[in-house]
């Protein structure tokens, strides 16, 4: 190997460079040279067996600032040097810095002004989905059953273990907070009320369509987001077949009818796993478990459950859709909209929730 | 035979196969150094395979790939010698591969903060400038996002990554796919000046018959899991293989052969 860049400098201002004048034996001579106290009034490169761009717009930009002549150069050396010079051009390589406040206030007004426009969308996509819902009841051979049969494997029939695992998880966790709680006061059998009452009314529904919204929510955004960017949904507006009718409502209807199934089977497995917990560490016999329920849980409280369920599913496959139908421009894009499909499906789906809490109990159903 | 100083590439008996299908039975080829090698063949006979086994992100099953004289395969991957002639190559692509959370400015300048964390950040910008306006790119480019960009400016953009750390071999995949015509003629003059000016070494995989007769100084052509010749194209069109005979003499390759002789060019 033969040697790092070097350069000396001597009293008439010459100044020699030696060594390889590239990129990777350059070391400290790009801070030396900003360094030096004089500018030269002559560059000689005789001493530089071999040279690279880097090097090269080195040596052009001393001489540019310094308006030192370049001597002693090869032919090689003398068409990169050329070369760099040409490409020296007033290019910007940084955004324009912006001050923080006007950052933060332009992305306060960006956030407003996104909310917004998703709310619009939201509810334009709602009457989009109605409209394309009355175009298939008018005319029922457009009806896709097969999509929809589908979306309820997958929506529905593969979220079967997880639900059920989660419900029943979540059966056990109320029983033993309960249990310990309702202890303070030997009140214990009412355990049996918290149980019965918190998952028809909320948990059973509410957990389900989080779990929805993550499981299904996401995959139709993912779903049909990738299909928006490989033009699959051009090229079927193009044949005429409507998105809506193919994509959007089979999803939306599979979701709403299975959330109400999904959200009921979900609270009957909190409750036995509840139960199995009060007959464990109570010693409530199953038998007076499901007496004393029977007595405690009024009808309202599965209808609450139900009521709100196909809201919820409407909700979480809208968002989903809304979301992928957003998709443009590139791969990264289909990440966002996925997670926005998510965060909002389980935002909207918790405050109709509250709504929902003062609504029943208002018309009575406590 | 050229002398084992010239040759930058040397792949010998490389096998590639996945599961059943074998792509690469045998496969032999010599890059010399300071050339522009073409590689052609049909779709399917692993021309970006061969590609990514001479860099690396293809381990093959058998075969040997040297690079500078240094070993590149199996055991042989990690060894710092590998390493170093790892920084003294560049990569283009198919479609760019740019780095899309980085602006063009920000891609060109990874690898060299990667490899030379010592340069500061105003030579680094100046760097990513002057290397910008040299892949043709406008000089308002650096700041801009590749998804900002069309098609041609970000396979430029992704030219000027390749020659961040001013390599002396450049791998490029299809380099013109996707271009219109004049964007493609375009960038075969960048690359042939640039391959000129910087004394570069080229292995440029296309389907581009114009890119052919316009840049290339030897094209190899793949077929039957190997190379099954290497030359220059009047050498490849004296030859009687059925594949280069329907390549070069179809309705295309006569079509590009007129456009480069009307040009009045061909290679120089």
């Amino acid at each position: 190997m033969s040697d790092a860049a070097d350069f000396t400098i001597d009293d008439q201002r010459v100044l020699r460079l030696s060594g390889e004048w590239t990129l990777a034996r350059l070391g400290e001579v790009p801070r030396r040279i900003e360094a030096l106290d004089t500018p030269p009034a002559r560059i000689d490169l005789s001493d530089v067996p071999r040279i690279d761009t880097v090097g090269a717009w080195l040596v052009h930009r001393l001489s540019r600032d310094s308006g030192a002549a370049i001597d002693g150069t090869n032919a090689d050396a003398a068409q990169l040097i050329d070369q760099v010079a040409k490409a020296d051009q007033a290019t910007t390589v940084r955004a324009e810095h912006v001050s923080p406040t006007t950052r933060i206030l332009s992305q306060v007004g960006l956030a407003t002004v996104t909310a917004g426009q998703t709310l619009v969308g939201l509810v334009g996509f709602f009457g989009a989905i109605l409209i394309s819902f009355w175009s298939v009841v008018r005319h029922p051979r457009r009806f896709r059953g097969n999509a929809v049969t589908r979306q309820f494997e997958v929506v529905g029939v593969d979220a079967l273990g997880i639900i059920g695992l989660m419900s029943f998880l979540i059966g056990i966790v109320i029983a033993q907070q309960g249990a310990v709680q309702l202890r303070q006061f030997g009140a214990e059998v009412f355990t049996i009320n918290l149980i019965g009452r918190i998952t028809l009314r909320e948990l059973g529904v509410l957990m389900t369509a989080i779990m929805v919204a993550g499981r299904s929510g996401s995959a139709f955004a993912a779903q049909i987001g990738s299909m928006k960017l490989a033009e699959e949904v051009d090229a079927m507006r193009t044949i005429g077949i409507a998105p809506m009718e193919a994509l959007v409502l089979p999803r939306v209807i599979a979701t709403v009818v299975l959330m109400p199934l999904l959200g009921f089977y979900a609270s009957l497995v909190a409750i036995v796993g509840g139960g199995i917990l009060c007959w464990i560490s109570l010693d409530i016999p199953p038998a007076t478990y499901i007496q004393r329920m029977r007595e405690v849980v009024p009808m309202t409280d599965l209808w609450v459950g139900l009521v709100k369920a196909p809201v919820f599913g409407a909700i979480i496959a809208m968002a989903g859709c809304f979301q992928g139908m957003q998709v443009q421009g590139n791969a990264e894009e289909v990440g966002l909209r996925t997670t926005a499909a998510v965060v909002q499906a389980i935002f909207l789906v918790i405050v109709l929730d509250a709504f929902f809490a003062v609504f029943f109990s208002s018309i009575g159903w406590i | 035979m050229a002398g084992e100083d010239d040759i930058a590439i040397r792949v010998e008996g490389l096998k590639n196969a996945f599961g059943d299908q074998v792509v690469h039975e045998n496969l032999d080829l010599e890059v010399r150094r300071g050339e522009i090698i073409g590689v052609v063949g049909g779709s399917g006979t692993g021309k970006s395979v061969l590609m990514r086994s001479i860099i690396g992100l293809q381990r093959p099953e058998a075969g040997e790939v040297t690079v500078f004289g240094v070993p590149m395969t199996g055991e042989s991957l990690h060894t710092p010698e590998a390493e170093a002639i790892r920084r003294r190559w560049g990569v283009l692509f198919q479609n760019g591969a740019l780095f899309s959370t980085l602006t063009v400015a920000e891609n060109v300048e990874v690898p060299l903060r990667e490899y030379y964390p010592a340069l500061d950040q105003e030579l680094l910008d100046e760097i990513a400038g002057y290397k910008i306006v040299m892949s043709g790119l406008p000089v308002d480019a650096g700041p801009k996002f590749p998804s900002e960009l069309s098609g041609g400016m970000r396979k430029r953009a992704g030219l000027a990554r390749a020659l961040a750390l001013d390599p002396e071999l450049l791998f490029l995949d299809e380099p013109t796919a996707g271009l219109d015509p004049i964007g493609a003629a375009a960038f075969d003059e960048l690359l042939h000046d640039l391959s000129r000016t910087l004394g570069l070494t080229v292995f440029l995989i296309t389907h581009d018959l114009d890119t052919l007769y316009a840049i290339c100084d030897r094209v190899a052509v793949l077929a039957d899991r190997r190379v099954i010749a290497v030359g220059t194209i009047p050498e490849l069109l004296a030859l009687d293989h059925p594949w280069i005979q329907e390549y070069f003499n179809g309705p295309r390759g006569r079509n590009a052969a007129q456009s480069a002789e009307r040009a009045g060019t061909g290679r120089d």
